[in-house]
């Protein structure tokens, strides 16, 4: 059952074929059984997650509406508070603090019936694209456990292909749901910024972080996209407009006439052969499919990383300074406020946020802001005119998600910039405040690990990703005659 | 030897820049539901928002905003259509978030002005104070030092933190540089307070009461040599509590620099208390080393850019001017220009007001709060506004005088004892006993007690030396401890020697 898609698990539901409970133990079980090998949870609520699953069992047998995941697991990603649950963002910093409240996408994972398993690790503060920065340790991949399993939702993904949990929530900034989605054969949306309340989100860049669903197939991501969508008034900047409907897409899967742009950009040097391989078969068969393929140019794309890296890194040095040891969180050393906030900081904090919050500073300190910060947003204009032109040609718009498939633990750990370049395709979007996913294309001639095939769609329009996305999937299906996953080697086995 | 302000006036001219904080009375705070009641048990209203827990978000307060362009329109400021929240970045214990989402370059009111008349050696003269900006921020929490002998931070054992100040909506007006006072540098600086809080007080957007803090002023003050370009160095008064305080605060910074600029020693940049009981400042934190604040956009909002419908529709509900009300009160109580001046001056105007809609006749009430009762608050140097004594209570005391319960003399110790705190005035009237003899037999005792004590005088009144009666009215006052009307007094008196 645990390798089941979530609909199929919400449609066993429904059918009275299986409980909650029993489908929620068996994911923790194997939880029990793999997760020392993966390290994809922080935080396994065991009693949580039964208690929510017998809610869902009684409220279906005394004959309520449930929605339609009602009663499939989950597994959320340690950044998204839960009234109670511990949340640290993977950072010591917040050892041992329990939130008194719920995150926006926490509520309607409730309302909705979702049980939440536990909590995923993470880089530190969302800051990395491996998992390593984790100061709980890194989370392995499943498809080889000496590779990273992405990041910064590297828990979150390395939980759906270890088949720990169905479904899961992710938060992208720069990539973090789709360059781990790419890296482990999952599916990964960034929904349109503003789609899904960043309320009860600890924030690393407010401007560019963005919740979303994870999963194992298009129409599952969709299911949850729908679920923990729409307006929120405790988000200001959250879109008051209907979810787009992005199961009915995800279900349609015609892309007959759709125009599909490639982004002359984002391919070529620095990317792997192999993923560029399983990126041009993909373009392939969506041809095969009806869509037209075209080439479009985005020459700002260029700068993307270096204004992500000034405006990502300016935020989080303000968004993290609340961190000071006064209200929450761990308290080091004693003497004057000032003392402890700093002990605290020195040691809460790991290199990498350290890295950020320093470069961050900087970029906003007075005399340079208007070279870093406000050349940065400058750019941040331009790679939106970009994305205006291109979807002026193309419905929407694709590259490789990531450069490369899963590296190894260690292997860029010293080495920011090549650990950064991991995320050069997937920036753009967020900078742009647009949609995009990540469905797998295939595994690499080269290594035989997953590769990510990047859709993005223009504001709102998140259907058209649901479309396409569905629409690949199906075809890759028929092509391998098994889901990708089933080729994830056996786990827990000692 | 403390140098004379006249010595300063005659070699300096004053530069002024005054910075006011308002608290506005919304019912919630600037970015989340919380309560804004003032005194509430510490901590007791808060949220994950203003807490600044993890992962909370700002939502701005409609009624917040309607409120600043309110200010801005009543200060003739344009609106900006368009206008954004910055966050000021700082480390402080006090505030939740370390750092303040405030206004940068981006205000939501610009370009005002507020005309202030103050009385001069030429008569009334008005001065035109120019607005630079009115924007919006959130106020922080408050940090109480326990401990240590100052009740500042330094030396202080440890300290206690409450957050129910913090998200509070604050507004802040700018000045620009104020020139051309001259001399009257001091008064123009409290006539533009006090204008300013009439103004705010007539929105009703904040209760402006500068004790408890929802009214805060902080005078910028330098000096520059008269016909000079330049602008000297300017210190930042905090702490300014009253209006009395900023007409004190401006004028014994104006000699403290003077007597720098004198000595040819530097005036230093910096942020200095105001001390209520010597009139001085004292020095707090430096700002030579202009700290950098770190200001960008507030991403988690939205800029604020209201409609010509809404602005449009503030401006048609603003109440009149305060210099409009002062000119229909004037009228309606037939009362002089410096009589009113006065009034202005002593900040009893809003008192007297409320007197006469409590019955008190203007003159009668203008005269109390005016007289006994602002002498009093001089001799202890507070506003009169402070006193435990209310326009409830003067009114009521009027009324006895009226109906010929009390005399002026006993009203005297009865407003007396309400300042004192002995309660309100039947109160005090009942514990002192305090009652008009008006009963002429009881009268007549005492006159005749007098008569026989003073033969003489008595004889000299009986010849028709009516002045000398003076001697024996007063015995009878004495006699009766004050509680007799000195003029039935002397009326029965000069009946009973022959000359009524």
């Amino acid at each position: 059952m645990i390798k089941k898609s979530a609909a199929e698990m919400a449609a066993a539901l429904s059918a009275g074929e299986v409980t909650s409970v029993e489908l929620t133990q068996a994911h923790l079980d194997q939880i029990a059984k793999v997760d020392s090998d993966v390290h994809a949870f922080l935080h396994v609520d065991n009693d949580g997650a039964i208690a929510q699953a017998r809610a869902v069992d009684e409220k279906r047998k005394s004959g309520e509406r449930v929605s339609p995941l009602a009663g499939v697991p989950l597994a959320l990603k340690d950044v998204l508070v839960q009234k109670g649950i511990p949340t640290t963002c993977g950072s010591k910093m917040l050892e041992g603090w329990r939130p008194p409240y719920d995150s926006t996408v926490v509520t309607r994972l409730k309302e909705n019936g979702i049980v939440i398993l536990g909590k995923t690790n993470m880089d530190e503060f969302a800051m990395g694209s491996s998992t390593e920065n984790s100061a709980y340790g890194p989370t392995h991949n499943p498809w080889d456990l000496s590779r990273i399993p992405g990041g910064s939702g590297g828990g979150s993904s390395a939980a759906l292909a270890a088949f720990e949990a169905p479904l899961a929530i992710g938060t992208d900034t720069g990539g973090s749901i789709r360059q781990p989605a790419a890296v482990t054969g999952t599916v990964g949306v960034k929904p349109t910024y503003g789609g899904v309340s960043r309320y009860g989100l600890v924030a690393f860049s407010s401007s560019l972080d963005q919740a979303g669903p994870c999963a194992r197939t298009v129409l599952d991501a969709a299911y949850l996209h729908e679920a923990i969508g729409g307006y929120d008034r405790m988000d200001s900047t959250s879109i008051n407009e209907p979810v787009p409907a992005v199961v009915a897409a995800a279900k349609d899967g015609n892309i007959k006439g759709m125009k599909i742009g490639v982004i002359k950009e984002l391919q070529g040097d620095g990317y792997q052969p192999g993923v560029l391989k399983l990126f041009n078969q993909s373009l392939e068969i969506l041809a095969s499919l009806g869509a037209e393929i075209v080439e479009v140019s985005c020459k700002y794309f260029d700068y993307a990383l270096a204004a992500y890296y000034l405006i990502a890194p300016s935020e989080c040095s303000s968004n993290l300074a609340r961190f000071d040891a006064m209200r929450y969180g761990i308290r080091v050393g004693e003497g004057s406020a000032e003392e402890v906030m700093n002990a605290t900081r020195q040691v809460g904090f790991g290199r990498e946020v350290k890295r950020r919050i320093i470069l961050g500073t900087y970029a906003l300190s007075s005399g340079y802001y208007d070279a870093y910060y406000g050349s940065a947003q400058k750019v941040r204009t331009l790679i939106s005119r970009d994305f205006d032109n291109a979807f002026g040609k193309a419905d929407v718009l694709v590259s490789p998600t990531a450069p490369t498939t899963a590296f190894k633990i260690g292997e860029k750990a010293n080495d920011p910039i090549a650990m950064y370049l991991n995320d050069i395709a997937t920036i753009p979007t967020n900078l742009a405040g647009i949609g995009g996913m990540s469905v797998p294309s295939g595994l690499a001639e080269e290594d035989g690990l997953p590769a990510g095939f990047q859709i993005m769609a223009p504001a709102m329009k998140d259907d058209r990703m649901y479309k396409v996305g569905a629409a690949l999937e199906a075809a890759l299906l028929t092509k391998w005659g098994k889901p990708i996953l089933d080729n994830v080697p056996a786990l827990g086995a000692k | 030897m403390a140098l004379s302000y006249d010595d300063v006036i005659a070699k300096y001219e004053p530069v002024l820049g005054l910075e006011v904080h308002v608290e506005l009375g919304t019912e919630s705070k600037m970015f989340c539901g919380c309560n804004t009641v003032f005194g509430a048990a510490p901590n007791t209203q808060t949220c994950p928002v203003c807490l600044g827990l993890p992962g909370s978000l700002p939502v701005v307060n409609a009624k917040a905003i309607e409120y600043t362009i309110a200010i801005g329109l009543a200060l003739n400021c344009s609106i900006a259509p368009y206008s954004r929240f910055a966050r000021k970045n700082y480390f402080y214990p006090d505030m939740p978030k370390n750092f303040q989402t405030s206004q940068y370059d981006e205000p939501i009111c610009v370009n005002g002005y507020l005309d202030v008349t103050i009385e001069t050696d030429e008569g009334p003269k008005e001065f035109r104070i120019e607005i630079e900006r009115v924007h919006m921020e959130e106020d922080t929490g408050k940090s109480l030092h326990m401990g240590g002998a100052t009740g500042r931070i330094h030396g202080a054992d440890y300290s206690l933190l409450d957050y129910n100040r913090a998200g509070i909506p604050l507004v802040e007006i700018v000045t620009k540089v104020v020139t051309g006072t001259g001399k009257y540098a001091p008064e123009v600086a409290r006539a533009y307070v006090s204008e300013l809080r009439d103004i705010l007080r007539g929105l009703g957007v904040s209760d402006v009461k500068m004790e408890q803090g929802s009214l805060r002023c902080d005078a910028n003050v330098s000096l520059r040599l008269i016909g000079a370009d330049k602008l000297g160095t300017r210190s930042e008064t905090k702490n300014v509590n009253s209006l009395r305080s900023v007409e004190r605060a401006v004028r014994g910074e104006m000699i403290r620099h003077a007597e720098l600029l004198n000595k040819s020693e530097r005036v230093i940049q910096e942020t200095r208390h105001f001390h209520e009981d010597t009139g001085l400042t004292t020095p707090g934190r430096s700002k030579e080393q202009a700290e950098d604040y770190r200001y960008f956009p507030e991403p988690d909002l939205v800029p604020v850019a209201p409609t010509n419908e809404l602005i449009e529709k503030i401006r048609a509900s603003l109440p009149e001017k305060p210099s409009v009300r002062r000119k229909k009160l004037q009228e309606a109580w037939q009362v002089p220009d410096k009589e009113m001046a006065a009034m202005i001056n002593a900040d009893v105007l809003d008192l007297v007001e409320e007197t006469v809609k409590l019955g008190a006749d203007p003159t009668r009430a203008r005269s109390w709060w005016l007289g006994e009762i602002a002498r009093i608050a001089n001799e202890k140097a507070v506003a009169a506004s402070e006193l435990s004594i209310n326009s409830k209570d003067v009114a009521e005391i009027v009324a006895l005088i009226v109906q010929g319960e009390l005399t002026d003399k006993l009203a005297r110790q009865v407003v007396e004892g309400v300042i004192n705190g002995e309660g309100r005035p039947a109160e005090i009237i009942e514990k002192r006993g305090i009652k008009v003899v008006s009963d002429d037999s009881a009268l007549m005792a005492a006159i005749e007690k007098a008569i026989a004590a003073q033969p003489d005088v008595a004889e000299k009144v009986r010849g028709g030396h009516v002045p000398a009666a003076g001697a024996l009215i007063g015995a009878v006052m004495k006699e009766t401890k004050g509680q007799a009307d000195a003029a039935k007094v002397r009326e029965l008196l000069l009946k009973h020697l022959g000359q009524g």
